[in-house]
């Protein structure tokens, strides 16, 4: 873990209610999510990386609340302390040939550095990506760049096959020996229901310090309690108790 | 000029004043890999119970202005994991002031655990948390009753005759002094004042609380001028060494602390928004001191 000052080179909506938000700094960076002091609020506030490269991080994020809201208005040129290296991500070797990533809304984003992770060791792609409606897509291009299928889905029909991530699989009935989803959680229990094989869900959960020491996120799983923070994000689908 | 940052806790020696509070820094070594665990004057460690707890479900935390509020319930791993296996790998990576805070459900429970930690060299000195807000029928309905705490105080204070007790104080409470008066009366070496308020959080578009416990205790920099007051009141009322506790965040507050009565300072859930903030305020205090003319921390406790 480390903290370090970031500067928004770029915070621009890029869906509805879904910014992108690249900080620049040291490069780069380790983990799975970064703790970000959004000017005014007590506690940090965790968001996944989406990307990282020898200029700093990309994330996206939706606002949902005030402090999310706030950091929308923040301009470039803004400066925040951010806590990189924290979390335990996706595991790319867990997959032998074929992954299949399946990602609901802004639970793409941390599905994005792990198939660069994966098509980097020369691995097979498939991404089936939900959402609610076209207007909330994000990542379809860069998915696309890189993955060797990518599906959609919306709910009300307007982009992809009308229908959940999971009417999505079963259309597609995609060859995979591993899968990992993010996502809400309901969508990632009906993931982790219909597919078979090993499998990663990357969870969510209201953090206090985001490195471990407060335990201010522990949930109970199959192997006793773990901090979301710290022992996670990633789960093994076996682990948890949905 | 070199400045003096050490202060005499009770027989304990500390290099300097500052401490992380129970519960807002795991067992010291959930940070070993990210700081020098050894600039710090002690760690207070978080609350140990005699049996392993899960605690509370989640959500744990909430958000306030000011501060945030937690409702961890006491997760730990039980009196005698702590013996054996988290002080001993805390002894390997860190030699400053080890405090073991106890918590408990019963008298009996508080005596068996604080005879443990007296007998486990790796202690320095015995926190008796009477004082948690987020467990039902737990420590704090020992900390808001005189004659309870005093019950409590002497229960521990019989069973531990290698190390200092301090007993960790609710701040919900009519009259903070009456409480800290018992504690002394029944032999407390010392006394750890305040653990957080009881407090809550509702999200007015679920209609729903924040904290899956309902209610949770509230910490942070916006109960430093009630903390602060109730130090000074009780640092003037009894003649036992005073950990001060409470919102702290920054060298200036460390010495304010000081100044009303502390003989040293816990930080508490500013680690929480920093995880360097131990060492950043350690860093910090002597060009403080410099700036206000202090050589020696010391001088200054209980100087207003």
């Amino acid at each position: 873990m480390k903290k370090q000052i970031y500067t928004i080179a770029e915070n621009r909506l890029i869906a509805a209610d879904t910014y992108k938000l690249v900080l620049a700094g040291e490069g780069q960076v380790d983990g799975e999510f970064v703790h970000i002091d959004i000017p005014g609020y007590y506690l940090r506030r965790p968001f996944s990386v989406c990307d990282t490269d020898a200029n700093g991080l990309t994330l996206l994020y939706k606002t949902v609340g005030e402090g999310t809201r706030k950091l929308a208005a923040l301009p470039e040129g803004t400066e925040l302390s951010v806590l990189t290296g924290l979390g335990r991500g996706f595991d790319e070797h867990a997959c032998r040939k074929k992954a299949l990533l399946v990602g609901g809304g802004l639970g793409a984003a941390p599905l994005y550095p792990l198939a660069k992770r994966l098509k980097a060791q020369g691995k097979d792609v498939t991404v089936v990506l939900g959402f609610n409606r076209e207007e909330e897509i994000v990542l379809e291009r860069e998915f696309k760049a890189l993955c060797n299928t990518v599906s959609l889905s919306t709910l009300d029909g307007s982009a992809g096959i009308k229908g959940f991530v999971t009417d999505a699989i079963k259309a597609l009935q995609p060859e995979y020996d591993c899968f990992y989803t993010c996502g809400p959680m309901v969508m990632m229990k009906a993931v982790c229901q219909l597919l078979k094989g090993p499998g990663e869900a990357s969870l969510e959960e209201r953090m206090g310090c985001g490195a471990g020491f407060c335990y201010g996120c522990s949930i109970r799983t199959a192997g006793g309690p773990r901090r979301v923070c710290k022992d996670g994000p990633v789960f093994k689908k076996e682990d948890i108790l949905w | 000029m070199v400045k003096d940052l050490s202060v005499n806790l009770c027989v304990l020696q500390l290099q300097n004043p500052v401490i992380p509070a129970s519960g807002t820094f795991g067992f010291g070594l959930e940070l070993a890999d990210t700081l020098d665990l050894d600039v710090l004057g002690a760690i207070s460690l978080k609350g140990t119970t005699r049996e392993a707890r899960y605690g509370n479900p989640v959500p744990r935390i909430a958000e306030a202005s000011g501060g945030m509020l937690n409702a961890v319930g006491l997760q730990n791993p039980g009196i005698d994991v702590l013996i054996r296996e988290k002080i001993p790998a805390l002894r390997k990576v860190f030699h400053q002031g080890v405090i073991a805070n106890i918590s408990g459900f019963s008298v009996e429970e508080y005596r068996e655990c604080c005879a443990k930690a007296d007998a486990c060299d790796g202690i320095d000195i015995i926190e008796v948390n009477v004082s948690c807000p987020n467990v039902h029928g737990g420590g704090i309905a020992f900390g808001t009753s005189a004659r309870a705490v005093a019950e409590v105080t002497s229960a521990v204070k019989a069973v531990c005759r290698n190390k200092p007790v301090f007993i960790k104080l609710s701040p919900n409470v009519t009259d903070i002094v009456e409480m800290a008066r018992a504690c002394e009366d029944a032999g407390a070496d010392g006394l750890t004042l305040v653990n957080t308020f009881l407090g809550m959080r509702i999200d007015i578009v679920r209609r729903k609380t924040v904290l899956a416990n309902t209610t949770g205790g509230f910490s942070g920099a916006a109960i430093f001028p009630i903390a602060l007051r109730m130090v000074y009141q009780v640092a003037h009322a009894c003649k036992i060494p005073v950990m001060g506790c409470g919102g702290v965040a920054s060298a200036r507050d460390v010495i304010e602390m000081m100044m009303a009565g502390a003989t040293a300072v816990q930080v508490g859930a500013e680690n929480l928004r920093n995880p360097f903030a131990c060492p950043e305020i350690i860093e910090e205090l002597p060009s403080v001191m410099e700036e206000l003319h202090i050589d020696a921390l010391k001088d200054i406790i209980g100087t207003v």
